[in-house]
């Protein structure tokens, strides 16, 4: 029953928004909505922990098809926690502009229905039914992406539909593939877990081809490089809530499709489906590393670093151990929490200067402390500096890396991990507490800027288990993590 | 079912095949809009009609209701969807400027094609005896020139179509080798494409409203080093 529920309640907050109160309203149900689904998630995901799994009460149609395990509950925490503090940052972020309720509305019924699609692709079970939510992800999220309506931003929504609905193309194919190989292997439910019980029987080059569409259709959702060229447009013009959410929790959502694959693939050992995620996975995180040192927009910015986590959680998974398994899933958590956050930081930046360049920013933190701190925070934290989230993660991603003897491929993750640190860190500190250029007066800078109350909240609140799960992971969520980590390891 | 009727009815299918092959190649060459669209909507007729083929060659019912599903949903609703959404004139609209011109994009697609070929025979050798036809190298061969029409058109409209053919083109091998798909499935993706178009429709206003023209080659100005644009605090 909780299932249905949290699906049905961001469609209820879609239509309620409609609604034309006042011009709290669409904010207010919009946040009531996410901490109901945030309070669903964390039942859902204490049942998913200990082991069982959560199906629908009611079988009918597409519901049948909902089984929630470890993985996909992880996945719903995440997505219900930086919904919950998106959706709080949304109510200063989108009153600073102000629009006209129309347009207010709007949003909220957009985000809303964003929230619905990326909730039910974890609680499908049936391949194909996940690649129509899948689709419905990119399209509820496009008139996001371009909403601020400049000619940027519709490029930026244009290329991002356009790419990711080519690699959905191609993605379908493959799970027309994989639908053909289960035939021909006998039969039975097309589900997640029935693939992995039939993949011994199934042909393996049927496999072989299906992994590989599978892999570069919804990798170019995902953001694996060569295929990445749509994301640092898509999340840098967007609204900063919903990068937010595009990068925390679309990319990562995505990747949780492609991860679904890997146990079916240990059933078929030529598809060297592991060595395919340990190439993609390294030439991710290098090409972004690299690429992250001459960007001149911070958002930009944040969404190379987006490519380069993606890329850290596959090469984990290339990684093959059960440990590095186990890292992967830290590291999905770390970096979902830790990246929404350097987005409400950006975009609490952008609210007290007005532009997205590096170079036109000095000395944010004389400007606006909250924002110069948070930015500072988030840099720190998604670079992997210690003691925070991601720290953890890559350790322990590194540590079972070496210890399967993958001598070449931890070295190079960390080679790259190093040079993005070092990227990120030149950009924010000039940025936070560089002195004022020849061409700014220190007059402007001095003049304090204040943020509205719920965008100080929500960095507050995303700001927290970013720095908790870097020194103390608490004893459910590391069951879940395990649990999680298992389902891969099936 | 005598094996004269089931020839029939394999040289019918291999017609369509054949047809829906050539629809594509339309697609690529075609400058006008119009003329895009009504390639797409032939060459959905025509899975429908190797659909109904099938469906008739191996006892399938389910084909049948592929078959209906794609003969409602893209001749008619897909050019209402298209007309209620993007601007009138989208559609008279010719290609002035082009990527690459049509010969040397016909001899890409001819490239495109062959090499489907070459990619369908894995497929077929993993697959049973039955599923020999043309549908399957077809099938990838639509995906491809799908995915061609995409790269090297410019404006908004055959870009959308191109979209759109590429799932037909998978759909064109998934009924031949994924006959026993759940009817729900079918119908779920039907939906998405009616919301593909629905959403590109809007996006193609905003973007007629913002530059003047529908030619979307022309939005290419985001890439490294090009200057972030400020954002007024009181300007929207």
């Amino acid at each position: 029953m909780s299932v249905i529920l949290l699906l049905l309640l961001p469609l209820i907050a879609t239509g309620l928004v409609c609604i034309p109160f006042n011009k709290y309203w669409a904010p207010g149900v919009t946040v009531v909505s996410s901490v109901a689904i945030l309070g669903l998630a964390a039942r859902i995901a204490l049942v998913a922990s200990a082991g069982n799994s959560v199906t629908a009460a009611l079988k009918l149609g597409a519901l049948k098809w909902i089984a929630v395990d470890g993985l996909s509950a992880l996945i719903l925490l995440l997505m219900a926690f930086v919904g919950t503090t998106a959706a709080i940052f949304s109510v200063g972020y989108m009153a600073h502009d102000s629009l006209p309720p129309s347009r207010l509305r709007l949003y909220y019924a957009n985000y809303n229905l964003f929230i619905f699609s990326m909730l039910a692709v974890p609680v499908m079970a049936e391949p194909t039914l996940v690649w129509i939510v899948v689709e419905l992800t990119t399209l509820c999220s496009a008139l996001l992406v371009s909403f601020e309506n400049t000619r940027e931003a519709l490029e930026a929504a244009w290329k991002y539909v356009v790419l990711s609905l080519m690699g959905a193309g191609m993605a379908l194919f493959g799970f027309l593939i994989l639908f053909a190989a289960m035939q021909a292997a006998g039969g039975g439910t097309y589900t997640w877990d029935g693939l992995v019980r039939a993949a011994p029987r199934m042909p393996p080059a049927l496999l072989q081809m299906a992994f590989l569409l599978i892999l570069i259709g919804l990798g170019t959702k995902a953001g694996l490089v060569p295929m990445h060229t749509w994301l640092p447009d898509a999340h840098s013009q967007a609204p900063s809530p919903v990068c937010a959410l595009l990068s925390g929790v679309e990319t990562t959502v995505i990747l949780y499709v492609i991860l679904r694959l890997f146990p079916i693939m240990k059933g078929a050992p030529s598809t060297h489906a592991e060595t395919w995620a340990l190439v993609f996975g390294l030439v991710s995180v290098g090409v972004a590393a690299f690429l992250l040192l001459q960007v001149t927009d911070y958002k930009r910015m944040f969404a190379y670093s987006t490519v380069e986590h993606m890329g850290i959680i596959l090469t984990a998974i290339g990684l093959g151990a059960s440990a590095a398994n186990f890292g992967a899933m830290q590291q999905i958590v770390a970096h979902s929490i830790t990246k929404s956050f350097c987005f409400f930081a950006a975009g609490a930046a952008l609210l007290a200067v007005g532009t997205r360049e590096i170079a036109a920013v000095r000395g944010l933190i004389r400007r606006s402390p909250a924002a110069g701190a948070a930015l500072v925070l988030g840099a720190l934290g998604i670079t992997g500096a210690p003691p925070l989230a991601i720290f953890l993660s890559e350790f322990s991603i590194l540590k079972a890396g070496l210890t399967q003897r993958h001598y070449l491929a931890t070295g190079l993750l960390a080679l790259f991990i190093i040079i993005a640190f070092f990227g990120v860190m030149l950009h924010i500190n000039r940025m936070v507490f560089g002195a004022a250029g020849q061409g700014e007066s220190e007059a402007a800078s001095v003049a304090k800027f204040h943020l509205p109350f719920s965008c100080n909240l929500a960095l507050i609140l995303a700001a927290v288990p970013v720095v908790l799960l870097g020194v103390y992971i608490p004893k459910p969520l590391n069951d879940l993590l395990a649990q999680a980590a298992a389902a891969l390891t099936k | 079912m005598s094996s004269a009727t089931q020839q029939l009815l394999d040289n019918l299918n291999a017609l369509c095949a054949g047809l829906f092959l050539l629809t594509a190649f339309g697609m690529v060459a075609t400058r006008q809009a119009r003329g895009v669209l009504n390639l797409f909507i032939a060459q959905s007729l025509l899975l429908a009609a190797s659909a109904c083929l099938l469906g008739l060659r191996y006892h399938s019912e389910h084909l049948y209701s592929v078959a209906i599903v794609n003969v409602i949903s893209k001749p008619f609703i897909v050019p209402w969807l298209l007309r209620k959404t993007s601007p009138a004139e989208v559609y008279t609209r010719r290609e002035i400027d082009q990527a690459l011109n049509i010969p040397t994009a016909l001899l890409i697609a001819l490239a495109l094609t062959i090499l489907s070929y070459f990619l369908a025979l894995p497929l077929l050798n993993a697959v049973g005896p039955e599923f020999r036809g043309p549908n399957v190298p077809i099938g990838i061969a639509g995906l491809l020139l799908g995915a061609f029409t995409i790269t090297v058109r410019r404006e908004a409209v055959p870009l959308l179509i191109g979209l759109l053919a590429m799932e037909n083109g998978a759909f064109l091998t998934g009924i031949a080798i994924s006959r026993d798909l759940p009817l729900l499935v079918e119908l779920a993706i039907a939906t998405d494409g009616l919301v593909i178009v629905f959403i590109m429709g809007v996006l193609t206003r905003a973007v007629q409203k913002q530059i003047g023209t529908t030619a979307v080659g022309e939005l290419a100005s985001l890439k490294e080093g090009a200057a972030a644009p400020t954002r007024q605090e009181a300007a929207k």
